[in-house]
């Protein structure tokens, strides 16, 4: 079912050359550029699951991100874990908290819903910060030693490389996987009319609470890569409000709802940010540029790049999901 | 006959608006019940409360032997007994096909997404609608929006179905078509409870007829003699003394 599906191939395609472009040549500037963008694919692939495919808007989005950073970077510099268990028990941990939290804001709707995911934000940034174990505001390091059991930092770094896109295309297959799954049909009669997919007997309630849970967990993972491969982690980084916002301009840039659009959403306004932060004349112009581009979107293209394709040639839908 | 559903003294009160007050009656199987009563009567609220969308203040529901008294919507359907809306809710973004295809899903049988596919054709087909499939919900007509509401429901593959006035706002064609759907329905071995204001239709249908009035159940018995009961015509005619009546109850 899913080998007949375009997409799955060209998930694949796209992960096979954003190992190989920067591995082949050592090219290590392009490997941090890719590696932006993958990490931008992964939180609003992520993201997707809840505001297309369910119709909850999450502001807080990031906080999975943060917490994973911190759940791995802890269980690394003061548990002396190796990189990967650190990450999968990060991604575990944080959906479990994930799980928690949504089963207790997940009965508010609408606007209310979107204030409450800004106070979960809010409320795990501030305990993060006097948290002793974690460092406070100051946050953690990594200690050189961390990269010792990976052959010295140069390999851990394009372990970490590789395993970010790992999670990239792991997450652009789950969003695919669910698309078309019974799950998935449950989901969009949610985000249609909760009431009436109620009432036709999708249990809403433990739906809602297992894709918020679900949309926790691989953006924790690369949490704990990203910031095990910064080197360092503390409040103001890992809680970046402002990266939460712009993953819903993503989202609505590339087509809310299909996984295709999340991707290309996310690489195309992570280059364009990487373009405009470093140019010397548009730098402090970023956050002007994003709020135009959505505005300009919901405007004019409501369904994103990939809805106004669908809407040009309609048998594109059956391929670019 | 057996009996499918049994109410036993339900009641709801929003605030100071006591919309359904101790009302019982009992649901055989293969019959088609009718639910009649003036505007405001609590017809929707009763159920509301039969399938769960709001919790009973009191009284008990009983359906296929169980107990389904505070159980929610989807619980209910998974034991059979689905129903449409009064005011249609299709699923606006989806395809006719896939409004469908949720209902076989997520109904009594809880079919996998291809059995559901079959499904949902098939009752398409049923209700007249097999060849709007691949449209989207939002295009339909409001007559096409009733049929989709049914084949949602039917698609459930339910014991009881509740149908909310399934034929307000259609023309006499589609009313007709309406009723002979309803029929195939009970003849395919599916209970129904209706609630319906074109009398006609109601009074040619139901095996039984339960009125309503003010949240009191003021009738119940089969619409030869419904017609005929002095509350009845009083509810809906009005007398004199229907003032007083009125104070009375409040």
């Amino acid at each position: 079912m899913m080998l007949r599906r375009p997409l799955f191939w060209l998930i694949l395609l796209l992960a096979a050359v954003f190992a190989w472009l920067p591995k082949h040549g050592n090219n290590v500037a392009l490997r941090e550029d890719l590696i932006l963008v993958a990490v931008a694919i992964i939180l609003t692939s992520n993201l997707n699951l809840m505001i297309g495919y369910t119709g909850y808007v999450n502001f807080g989005h990031i906080v999975f991100y943060g917490l994973g950073g911190y759940v791995g970077l802890y269980l690394m510099t003061v548990r002396s874990w190796h990189l990967i268990p650190a990450a999968l028990t990060a991604g575990v941990a944080v959906s479990v908290l994930a799980l928690l939290f949504g089963l207790g804001i997940l009965r508010l709707r609408g606007a209310y819903f979107a204030l409450a995911t800004i106070g979960v934000l809010e409320a795990v940034q501030a305990f993060v910060s006097n948290f002793e174990s974690w460092g406070r505001s100051t946050g953690m390091y990594v200690s050189f030693e961390s990269y010792v059991p990976m052959g010295g930092p140069k390999h851990a770094l394009w372990l970490t490389y590789f395993l970010i896109i790992g999670v990239m295309a792991l997450s652009l297959m789950l969003s695919l996987g669910i698309r078309r799954s019974k799950f998935g049909l449950g989901l969009f009669a949610i985000r249609e009319d909760e009431d009436a997919a109620i009432v036709l007997g999708v249990n809403a309630t433990l739906y809602k609470a297992i894709i918020y849970s679900v949309s926790a967990f691989l953006p924790a993972v690369a949490g704990a890569l990203m910031f095990f491969k910064n080197g360092m982690i503390d409040p103001s980084i890992a809680f970046e409000y402002m990266l939460s916002l712009e993953g819903i301009v993503m989202l609505m840039l590339g087509g809310q709802g299909t996984v295709a659009g999340s991707a290309l959403g996310a690489g195309l306004y992570e280059r364009l940010r990487s373009y405009l932060l470093t140019s010397p004349r548009l730098s402090a112009f970023h956050l002007v540029i994003a709020g135009a581009l959505l505005l300009l979107v919901i405007r004019l293209a409501p369904g994103g790049l990939i809805g106004w394709l669908h809407r040009l040639v309609p048998r594109s839908r059956e391929v670019i999901e | 006959m057996t009996d499918l559903l049994q109410v036993r003294g339900i009641s709801k009160r929003f605030g100071g608006l006591q919309a359904v007050a101790d009302v019982s009656f009992n649901l055989g199987e293969g019959e088609i019940l009718g639910l009649i009563g003036p505007n405001g009567a609590g017809k929707t609220t009763l159920f509301n409360l039969v399938n769960g969308v709001f919790k009973s203040d009191a009284g008990t529901i009983t359906f296929l032997g169980k107990d389904i008294t505070g159980r929610s919507p989807d619980q209910v359907v998974h034991l059979g007994l689905a129903r449409t809306h009064q005011i249609v809710r299709p699923l606006s973004g989806m395809s006719v096909l896939e409004n469908v295809i949720v209902g076989a899903c997520f109904g009594r049988e809880n079919q996998s997404m291809r059995e559901a596919r079959a499904t949902a054709l098939e009752v398409l087909e049923r209700v007249g609608l097999a060849d709007r499939a691949n449209s989207s919900a939002r295009a339909l007509t409001l007559a096409g929006k009733k049929r989709l509401e049914v084949a949602r429901a039917l698609a459930a593959r339910p014991k009881l179905l509740l149908l909310d006035e399934v034929l307000a706002g259609l023309n006499p064609t589609e009313i007709g078509q309406m009723i002979a759907l309803i029929l195939s329905i009970r003849d395919g071995g599916v209970s129904v409870f209706m609630i319906e204001h074109v009398m006609q239709a109601i009074m040619n249908l139901s095996d039984r007829i339960v009125v309503l009035n003010l949240g009191r159940k003021i009738a119940e018995a089969p619409p030869a003699e419904v017609v005929k009961n002095a509350d009845v015509v009083e509810a809906y005619l009005g007398f004199p003394d229907i003032v007083d009546k009125l104070r009375g109850a409040q």
